[in-house]
């Protein structure tokens, strides 16, 4: 009789003992028992009549899932370049010190432990830190106190205060998307057009995907309506993983009726009657006011069968919970992710617009290209084009944070210059923008006259600031450590190639290194840029890259005289010695060359 | 009769509709380098060696369908150099001891790398701490050496239907991982005979009792670079 | 480097073996014969063939082994400063090699292991100031200086020492044929 730890066992039955769930499972198993154990891994595996490895690599893959106990409140805070600017690891610190923590270690009686993570998705509002994956945004030594305090007290998570978990939305500028629209009226026009006219409108309207591609929606739908077989999916990529991104976040939590009906929308033109929202793993706090929404949605007839009465439109919508895991935000990925696996990128062609989900011809959305398709059933897609540019048609949402007085979403009309959105903002004495988040560009204010379009500065949205006195070099490294973290190994040059840029950039920070270094850098850049098997892999280099062609002095005062130096530190390399022999003497010392 | 070739280096090569890049110039005898590709196993595209450029874009040749009038480049100096530093990346990634391993002389790594004359692998040693499972009676793995190339994945799910290997971890942590209650390669399902120990590319999945029988100089790619292989992704056997 | 016959200035040769089994200096000597038509057109500096203890300004260093210790860094810093080429040569100066091995242990738990007290059983390592202190890992040369060419092999044969040493005395880009190139 195979092992069965019966809570793990009911989860696994509540997901009908099918293996697409492998990850919700193990999120739920891990939110009741703290950790994955070996006994969960042999429950789930055996139950669902997988290999255990097939269970263990799902496991392995995913940053908030454990195998090992990691305390009954699972700290992270979240380290992105905003968050380094408004004070986090001084905050991390003390946290650390009051609880009695290292870095990564659970305490010794096995209550909490702390570590750092990638952007949550909070740079209007940090620094923020997730408690078991709720965001708790705007952290001041104060409410770091506070946690600590509860965390001693060993009090649910449930009965912290509410106001700890508050997350504002911070629009600052509205357009015509962050309208709200009545429950239903995006639906009815659809209906009103039909399946062919809603596809037609949406091809007319010239909408490109918002989620940093910009690929033309209604072509991917149309892809996809064409392709052979009767089943199709629709999949909502609300993973909003790059860094200094959150616009995603404010639809979800006040425009979700724009976001699930965008989704049955884009079935009803499809032909699918099925969606996933991928909802990333950070913003656990959205998964159950979104499933009340999609609940409302079937009790009022806007989702189920015959939506709105119209015979044949059938549409249900399914959310998945990501577990950490930037790469899934690439649509492969994060098909293989939905199919419970790790979030590996597929080898393209075949597009997943022919062979998706389960092998079925799949649409994969942004959240905020969705919502776009409720105004443009309801405009039409002339009255939408003339929005925008040429190329880019419509608005976008901005997720604007650094040094700014105002941090938050803007929505503006495609072709609005990065000065102008500067001015909104109020940013003054700007070194540098970071635009289309870490995998995206830097430009300097002799750019700032550029347009947000993607015919000029293309992005999904992020638009991080840097003051005069801020650090570029330290910007890089920050993302250069992010993408070592987030690669997920399957291709030699982005597995091993982040980890050589991620060192390099630490040996200079540490003033270890040389002008070599400076030549290793661009060539690893250029390297990871043309053998990558995705994009992450491909954009892992730019920032670096970019700092380095325009805020060469800021690595150049950090360089050696010397045109190389050793690649470690010889001092500290013969710590162990020194120690074992009590020796201080010259010859227990080596000075770097001069 | 145009309709069905495409360009290698500008020479024409005919194709079957449905064949990859690597599959039409394997048949008219051109050599991509590749490493974690087999004729047996579904493409992989994951080591990059057999990155080529169709029309100017780079391209896994392994998972890329041939289509007529492509024009796909090889053997240019940009390229040779990126194998290069495929290679290196490689080595200094695991602890590849060539002078103390079995399948050195044998090894499709370092044929790769004689191939691409690395005579240093150039980036800084990262020197993991791996271990060797040696708890099986008949088989061990040397994981200092693994290329994540799931040749073994592979052939164990899908010759062997044991399933006994798989991949876990994500970036720099990912690993090959025994299907075994303890971990250990002795508690699982794998035999001697089975498929997954003879396609090991590398030194990572030995049979044990069996090594240097041959001597230096009369091993596989001692006497030929792995350019000149006939069937160059047969792996020598493990004996 | 002045070439050859022209003003009849011999190149100067330095080499040393770091943590290093001397199996490379070994396979230099292979080159046999060959000894007398490279004394024609070098000399030797600091080497273990000379027993010369302090290196001058030469043209070519031939570094055997990685780097362990104290010693093996001020060695190989020597020979960069004095050499105008500098040639890691076979596997331990190219990766770490065999001495490498030990990269993944404790240096501490191998030296506290190897050093005790044979009445007591107790560590005790020795800390002489004379003694250099072994570094925590073993590195490859080109992780401590920059180095110019590498000649693989464990140790690379007399016929590839030669073919890349006549290469580089004639001002060639040394190349090695396939049937020289092996890493073991």
């Amino acid at each position: 009789m195979p092992f069965a730890d019966p809570i793990v066992s009911a989860i696994v039955e509540k997901y009908r003992n099918n293996p697409t769930y492998v990850l919700q499972i193990l999120r739920e198993a891990q939110e009741k028992l703290d950790w994955i154990s070996p006994e969960t891994v042999e429950t789930v595996a055996s139950q669902l009549k997988i290999p255990r490895t097939r269970v263990q690599s799902v496991l392995h893959f995913y940053s908030f899932l454990y195998d090992k106990p990691r305390g009954r409140y699972r700290l992270l805070f979240a380290d992105n370049i905003t968050d380094r600017m408004a004070g986090n690891i001084a905050l991390f610190e003390h946290m650390l010190s009051r609880l009695k923590l290292k870095r990564g270690e659970v305490s010794s009686d096995g209550l909490v432990s702390a570590d750092l993570t990638s952007d949550t998705g909070m740079c209007d509002q940090g620094p923020a830190m997730l408690a078991n994956n709720c965001a708790i945004p705007r952290l001041t030594m104060r409410r770091i106190d506070e946690i600590c305090d509860l965390i001693k007290a060993r009090a649910p998570l449930d009965e912290w205060p509410a106001e700890l978990f508050r997350v504002e939305d911070n629009i600052r500028r509205r357009e015509t998307l962050l309208t709200p629209v009545a429950p239903g009226v995006a639906l009815d026009a659809a209906i009103a057009r039909g399946r062919q006219g809603t596809l037609d409108e949406v091809k007319r309207s010239n909408v490109r995907g918002r989620g940093g591609a910009g690929f033309p929606m209604g072509t991917k739908w149309e892809g996809a309506r064409n392709a052979p077989g009767a089943v199709r999916y629709i999949v909502c990529n609300a993973d909003e993983g790059e860094p200094g991104t959150f616009k995603d976040r404010v639809l979800l939590n006040s425009f979700a009726v724009r976001v699930l009906e965008g989704m049955a929308i884009a079935g009803y033109a499809t032909g699918a009657t099925k969606g996933f929202v991928y909802l990333r793993g950070e913003y656990k706090h959205l998964q159950a006011k979104l499933q009340r929404e999609i609940d409302d949605m079937r009790a009022n007839g806007r989702l189920g069968t015959s939506i709105r009465g119209a015979a044949g439109f059938d549409f249900d919508i399914e959310i998945h919970m990501g577990a950490g895991g930037y790469v899934c935000g690439e649509g492969t990925a994060m098909i293989e992710s939905l199919e419970g696996k790790p979030g590996r990128p597929r080898v393209r062609p075949p597009s997943m617009v022919h062979v998706g989900y389960l092998g079925k011809p799949t649409v994969v959305d942004n959240v905020e290209s969705l919502a776009h398709a409720t105004e443009i059933v309801v405009e039409g897609g002339a009255r939408f084009a003339k929005r925008g540019t040429r190329f880019s048609t419509g608005t976008k949402l901005l997720s604007i944070s650094g040094d700014c007085e105002r941090p938050g979403v803007y929505e503006y009309q495609f072709g609005v210059t990065i000065g102008r959105v500067l001015e909104d903002c109020g940013a003054k004495a700007v070194s540098a923008v970071q635009i289309g988040g870490a995998s995206g560009v830097l430009l300097t204010p002799d750019e700032f006259s550029r347009r947000i379009a993607f015919e000029d500065v293309p992005t999904a949205g992020a638009l991080m600031i840097f003051g005069v006195d801020r650090d570029i070099f330290e910007v890089a490294r920050n993302f250069a450590h992010f993408f070592a973290h987030e690669s997920c190994g399957f291709c030699t040059p982005c597995r091993v190639g982040t980890t050589i840029q991620r060192n390099i950039m630490d040996k200079i920070a540490e003033g270890r290194g040389a002008r070599y270094e400076v030549n290793e850098l661009k060539r690893v850049v250029g390297f990871m840029r043309r053998t990558s098997h995705c994009g992450l892999g491909e954009t892992a280099g730019n920032a670096v890259r970019d700092a380095l062609d325009k805020f060469r002095p800021a690595f150049e005062r950090r360089l050696h005289a010397k045109d190389f130096a050793p690649a470690i530190d010889l001092e500290r390399a013969l710590e162990p010695a020194r120690r074992i022999t009590a020796r201080d003497d010259a010859e227990a010392h080596l000075e770097t060359e001069s | 009769m145009a309709e069905t070739t495409f360009t290698i280096d500008e020479i024409p090569i005919p194709f079957t509709p449905g064949q990859t890049i690597l599959e039409a110039t394997k048949a008219a005898g051109i050599y991509i380098p590749h490493l974690c590709y087999h004729p047996e196993f579904k493409a992989h595209g994951g080591c990059k060696m057999c990155t080529v450029l169709v029309n100017g874009k780079p391209q896994t040749a392994c998972t890329h369908k041939a289509a007529a009038g492509q024009e796909v480049e090889v053997d240019t100096p940009e390229l040779n150099a990126m194998r290069r530093t495929l290679v290196q990346m490689l080595f200094i990634e695991g602890n590849h001891f060539c002078p103390s391993c079995e399948k050195s002389g044998e090894c499709q790594l370092q044929a790769l790398a004689y191939e691409y004359e690395m005579l240093t692998p150039h980036f800084v040693e990262l020197y993991p701490h791996r271990n060797v499972d040696a708890s099986h009676p008949d088989v061990l793995i040397e994981f200092n050496r693994c290329v994540l190339c799931e040749l073994c994945v592979r052939a164990s799910r899908d010759i062997d239907h044991k399933d006994v290997f798989a991949i876990a971890g994500r970036g720099r942590d990912a690993k090959l991982i025994v299907n075994s209650p303890t971990g250990k390669l002795g508690d699982s399902a794998l035999a001697v005979t089975d498929r997954a120990v003879q396609v090991c590319p590398v030194g990572a999945i030995i049979v044990k009792r069996v090594g240097f029988e041959t001597p230096i100089g009369e091993r596989t790619y001692d006497k030929n670079p792995i350019s000149a292989e006939a069937d160059s992704c047969e792996v020598p056997e493990a004996r | 480097m002045t070439t050859p016959g022209q003003d009849k200035v011999k190149v100067r040769l330095a080499t040393t073996s770091l943590a290093g089994c001397f199996g490379c200096h070994m396979s230099f000597l292979d080159i046999d014969e060959r000894l007398f038509e490279l004394a024609e057109l070098a000399e030797f500096d600091r080497s273990p063939l000379t027993d010369i203890k302090h290196c001058g300004p030469c043209d070519i260093a031939l570094i055997e082994g990685g780097v362990c210790n104290t010693d093996n860094v001020h060695v190989v810093r020597e020979l960069r400063a004095n050499a105008k080429i500098l040639v890691a040569v076979g596997a331990c100066a190219i990766n770490g090699g065999l001495p490498a091995l030990r990269n993944k242990l404790d240096v501490n738990d191998i030296l506290t292991q190897v050093y005790r007290d044979p009445r007591t059983g107790e560590p005790c390592v020795p800390n002489s100031p004379e003694l250099p202190l072994p570094l925590d890992m073993v590195y490859p040369v080109n992780e401590i200086v920059r180095v110019d060419y590498s000649l693989p092999g464990c140790p690379p044969s007399g016929d590839a020492i030669w073919k890349f040493l006549t290469d580089l005395i004639l001002g060639r880009m040394p190349r090695l044929e396939y049937s020289l190139l092996n890493y073991d």
